[in-house]
């Protein structure tokens, strides 16, 4: 099943299953979603529950805290990442903040989805990957699928979680195909987990990004270096207890994020690793992120900005210098 | 006309909500309360007619200057009171202060200090009454200066789009904060949006309680039955400063000030209630007394009621389980 299907999967279960769950968005009705993720949602719920909205995503975040606050589980989806600081202080200073704020008294059961991921055609303003903005605002949840199994099992927990959830959806994973688990699957959100095993260094990453260090770790092995990857899943809460479990054992590691290389998630790891293991350290914590520029339309400098497995490759390499690694 | 019963309980709301503010501002000239206040003086009629006007079931959403607000919907003195004064009984537990609150349990929705940024929260509130066909109607209120962000438009053109029950009050004090209405807006009444999100607009007079409370039993009777949302806007004046400690006077004159304090709208139910020979001069003043006297007592209590710990609360973040419509 591709993530797509899988995404789709896990919304009509959750909408078939509670009436409390519905949709908005941009096109989400009659078109059935930019994704295709609520392809004939509109004939199994009808328009009450499948609302297209007009082009406001400022509101359409907002009247999803209203409605969560009023007992629905609102489900919306935004059409791209680079759209989500239109509904920034609706994201930030509402939703994430209200159970807190209230001393618990009010909270906000919603997700809200979006495609991310830097891709050439998309351009300054269709492409961002902007995911490390938000874990700086405490109350969202934010999760972030890499195989169709967990894009299901995540989406229904987001579901069912008493707070905001923000869902990053890759443009590069849509289309992988993966088995997916039937009927009632859920993934916790804040649980991280090891992808591959390896005992000489650990790669952290997110998404899209995965699969690079998938690719990164082949070519490694030939060169007889055995890399970990541990997938994060979620990006807040951070399951920092696998990641440290990881680095504490390989002694080595590697970030690895999609995202601008400055002050987003890769710095928060880079940061929380050597907190807490700089003495048991074998080398300094090596970041490889996207270059901190607006992501560009022409291939040749999307290629250029965004991480290759080449360039993780090389980063090991170096950190392996004078094959002390091995 | 309304039962003189039922007046007399809007007058002594309207008195209430008024020492109220008098009493934050004591405080806060002694240094009891943290942060600013925000004072509701001379539109106390907006409020208590609304509210009054209102059911038990059906829900508010507020502002910074939102006390008078909570108090005509039915909140606890002593409790928020606390809130105001950053003590752990308070409404959120110190953690809101005044202008960020929110408790089902009588209906309120929450009140944020970004302005206009609850107004598509109470419009999501009230999709959530459409979707599941209650017969909630929920009230926003928000200032002049509101009337101007994006969200608000956005969310306004949605609950016209689908016959939304939500009342707009608008409540009119001519200013947004030092700024007049003249200078900041292209039009003469802010009602005529009504039309462009193609429901009805009208200006009444924010300081005749009456009005204002006719006004709302309309516009609640037609959300009610599915005709959709109404954009009140309430004509009124604050008599202080747009917070504690700006006296309001660099861009307001005397005279201007002293012709609203005629305008008075307790001044004006109670002479009325007094022609008709419903009241007396003693009735009132005997009203008054009891209701200064109550929140003395409160005001003691809250005093006496302790700070919050020195404690960073990172579990208070995320909500465990669901809160619920209360």
């Amino acid at each position: 099943m591709r993530m797509q299907e899988a995404l789709r999967d896990a919304l009509h279960t959750e909408m078939a299953r509670d009436d409390r769950v519905f949709v908005m968005g941009e096109d989400v009705g009659l078109f059935g979603g930019a994704y295709g993720v609520t392809k004939g949602f509109i004939q199994d719920f009808g328009e009450k529950r499948v609302l297209d909205t007009p082009i406001s995503e400022s509101a359409i975040v907002g009247l999803a805290v209203g409605a969560a606050i009023n007992g629905m589980r609102p489900v919306v989806e935004i059409q791209f990442s680079d759209l989500l600081p239109l509904a920034m202080d609706q994201l930030a200073s509402h939703a994430a903040r209200y159970n807190y704020m209230t001393g618990g008294r009010v909270n906000v059961p919603m997700v809200v989805r979006n495609k991310f991921a830097t891709r050439s055609g998309g351009g300054p303003s269709h492409s961002s990957c902007n995911h490390g903005a938000f874990i700086h605002f405490p109350g969202l949840k934010i999760a972030m699928p890499t195989t169709p199994a967990d894009a299901k099992g995540l989406l229904l927990s987001a579901i069912r979680d008493p707070n905001p959830v923000l869902f990053f959806e890759s443009h590069h994973l849509y289309g992988v195909k993966g088995p997916v688990p039937e009927g009632d699957y859920t993934v916790p959100i804040g649980k991280a987990v090891v992808r591959r095993e390896g005992k000489d260094l650990t790669i952290v990453t997110c998404g899209g990004m995965v699969l690079k260090a998938d690719g990164a770790a082949d070519a490694l092995k030939a060169k007889g270096i055995d890399v970990e990857i541990v997938d994060l899943r979620s990006l807040a809460p951070l399951d920092k207890e696998t990641i440290l479990k990881s680095v504490a054992k390989t002694k080595r590691a590697l970030v690895l994020d999609e995202g601008p290389v400055t002050g987003g998630i890769s710095a928060e790891l880079a940061a929380l690793i050597q907190e807490n293991l700089f003495s048991d350290l074998k080398g300094p914590v090596v970041r490889v992120a996207a270059a901190p520029i607006p992501p560009p339309h022409s291939p040749p400098l999307v290629d250029a900005m965004i991480p290759d497995v080449d360039q993780v490759v090389d980063a090991v390499m170096r950190l392996a210098e004078g094959g002390k690694i091995a | 006309m309304l039962d003189v019963n039922k007046r007399k309980t809007m007058l002594r709301q309207m008195i209430l909500v008024r020492a109220f503010e008098e009493k934050l501002e004591e405080l806060y000239q002694r240094k009891a309360m943290f942060g600013s206040t925000h004072s509701y003086r001379g539109q106390e009629a907006i409020a208590v007619g609304v509210c009054s006007a209102l059911q038990k079931t059906d829900l508010i959403a507020s502002y910074h200057r939102g006390t008078g607000h909570l108090i005509a919907k039915g909140a606890d003195l002593y409790t928020l009171l606390c809130e105001c004064m950053g003590r752990e009984e308070g409404y959120s537990k110190g953690r809101g202060g005044k202008m960020h609150m929110g408790d089902m349990g009588f209906g309120f929705i929450g009140n944020t200090g970004t302005v206009g940024g609850t107004v598509p929260t109470a419009t999501g509130a009230a999709l959530s009454a459409r979707v599941r066909g209650s017969k909630e109607v929920v009230a926003s209120f928000f200032g002049d200066g509101a009337a101007n962000q994006g969200v608000v438009h956005e969310a306004m053109n949605m609950a016209g789009l689908w016959k939304l029950p939500v009342i707009y009050v608008c409540e009119n004090n001519q200013y947004a904060m030092t700024v007049s209405m003249e200078k900041s807006t292209a039009v003469k009444e802010y009602s005529v949006r009504g039309a462009a999100y193609g429901f009805e607009g009208k200006t009444i007079d924010g300081n005749d309680v009456e009005a204002v409370y006719d006004a709302t039993e309309q516009a609640a009777a037609r959300g009610r039955t599915g005709g959709g949302p109404t954009f009140l806007e309430c004509m009124t004046y604050r008599w202080d400063g747009h917070f504690g400690g700006e006296p309001g006077t660099a861009y307001r004159t005397k005279e201007e000030i002293e012709s609203w304090k005629q305008k008075c709208p307790i001044k004006r139910l109670k002479e009325k209630l007094i022609q008709e020979g419903n009241l007396s001069e003693a009735e009132f003043q005997k009203m008054s007394d009891q209701v200064y006297a109550e929140l003395d007592a409160v005001a003691k209590r809250a005093e006496a009621a302790p700070l919050p710990a020195k404690k960073v609360e990172l579990d208070a973040i995320y909500a465990t389980s669901e809160v619920g419509r209360g």
